[in-house]
């Protein structure tokens, strides 16, 4: 058994026998790593409430066969103002959701390590509509597996593209057309936040297109996962 | 392993939670040594405790058919309820005696991530209690971790509307506590919930 030392999110926890629990982090260098923090569900723990899912925490862990047993952890940052806010709240389990299903355990993935952090950092600054579907898409083009938005993802012609389809990964022409419909606003809007203009795509007020848009990026993430990502499909986000 | 009616009773204390396969072999070669009449009690009070324990019909705790002890219990407050999260909680906040009135079980809390909604859980109940038993004050006792402060925050929106005085448990430092030791999320809340001091 070796120590080590990590920053990372927690992303999910879940009970172990009498008081402790499992905590599941997506670290900077040991990829996603379970770990056992003993005691933690007692009121006098040390752990008190360091690793809630959501914060981003430095850990000091024992690697242990199975599961690693976390011996000391620092916040970094706890998202108070996330967590005091549902909807931010339900937008964060989609992310965390997100970066669970995508990391691997003993496979460093530093990228998404990065915009998971940059991603609850937004979000603690101020609520968007459109934040679950940036960092998906975001998160899509770092797995090489970005939607198709210049020509026709089914004949390749660059001719007026009006509909979207999830499985195939991309926009299509009017003759290949299936999928969704997808208006030029919606097309326009996810090129934006692919191509620098993530911040101004942010500041986007709530309207159809929005929901156009994270809708279409949620169908595009359930595909590439194959499943359905569980925290969309609860009553509490919305 | 060992022979069919063993082997069986260790696979099913296994079944439990916190039992491992070693606790549950132990187990099973402890209740090997005890009298007849002893595991036939012990055996019984399992059958029997399963049998004829339900739910309460108004606030889901555990109770033999019909209410529970609670809420059968006339001395109890009926204007103001205390929201936990499992019957386990009740027992904790009935030990401080600081709590007059009945409870509401939801059997659960918020977990999108493992799929758990409002749906899942004892919330339309707990609305559907406000009117008819006149309540004037909530206390969302849910446990201080994301799923319970979520949880707190959606039943808070729910009851909004419905005129009644809603509270959440105040969470902060252990009695007994250094407060160097604490962490930022628990200090401040401590500090968010800090209340005048008489001088
Ligand atoms: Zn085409
Ligand atoms: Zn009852």
């Amino acid at each position: 058994m070796s120590l080590y030392r990590d920053q990372g999110v927690v992303l999910r926890t879940i009970r172990l026998g009498e008081a402790d629990r499992i905590v599941t982090l997506a670290t900077r260098d040991n990829g996603k790593v379970r770990a056992v923090a003993k005691g933690i569900r007692r009121t006098t723990s040390k752990f008190g409430g360091r690793l809630e899912p959501m914060s981003h925490v430095a850990v000091q862990c024992w690697r242990g066969r199975e599961l690693d047993i976390v011996t000391q952890a620092e916040v970094i940052d706890a998202f108070g103002r996330v967590r005091a806010d549902l909807g931010r709240v339900g937008k964060a389990y989609t992310v965390l959701e997100v970066v669970d299903q995508l990391s691997q355990e003993g496979h460093v993935n530093v990228p998404l390590y990065d915009m998971v952090v940059g991603a609850l950092r937004v979000l603690e600054g101020g609520d968007s509509p459109l934040l679950v579907a940036a960092f998906v898409l975001k998160v899509l083009a770092a797995e090489g597996a970005a939607p198709e938005l210049d020509v026709c993802v089914a004949c390749g012609e660059d001719g007026e593209l009006v509909a979207f389809d999830p499985v195939e990964g991309g926009a299509l022409c009017r003759s290949c057309r299936r999928g969704r419909p997808l208006g030029p606003d919606s097309l326009a809007l996810l090129r934006a936040i692919l191509r620098g203009g993530l911040r101004a795509a942010l500041a986007e007020p709530a309207s159809p297109v929005t929901d156009d848009v994270s809708a279409l990026v949620t169908e595009s993430i359930e595909a590439h996962l194959d499943r359905r990502l569980r925290s969309l499909h609860s009553t509490v986000v919305r | 392993m060992y022979t069919g009616p063993l082997q069986a009773l260790i696979d099913e204390l296994g079944r439990l939670p916190g039992i491992g396969p070693k606790s549950a072999q132990r187990i099973a070669f402890h209740l090997l040594k005890v009298a007849p009449e002893d595991a036939r009690r012990l055996a019984a009070t399992i059958v029997t405790m399963t049998e004829r324990t339900t739910l309460c019909a108004r606030c889901f705790n555990v109770a033999e058919g019909g209410l529970c002890s609670i809420c059968d219990d006339p001395g109890r407050e009926p204007g103001v309820l205390c929201v936990v999260e499992d019957p386990r909680d009740i027992v904790a906040v009935e030990k401080t005696r600081e709590f007059r009135g009945r409870y509401a079980v939801l059997h659960g809390a918020l977990n999108p991530l493992e799929g758990i909604g409002p749906d899942q859980l004892k919330v339309r109940e707990l609305l559907d209690r406000i009117g008819p038993e006149q309540v004037t004050e909530v206390i969302l006792c849910t446990n201080p971790n994301l799923e319970g402060e979520a949880t707190a925050m959606y039943v808070a929106r729910l009851l909004g509307p419905l005129g009644v005085a809603v509270t959440r448990i105040a969470s902060g430092l252990p009695v007994g506590g250094d407060l160097e030791y604490a962490d930022e999320l628990t200090l401040g809340r401590a500090l968010e919930g800090r209340r005048p001091v008489d001088v």
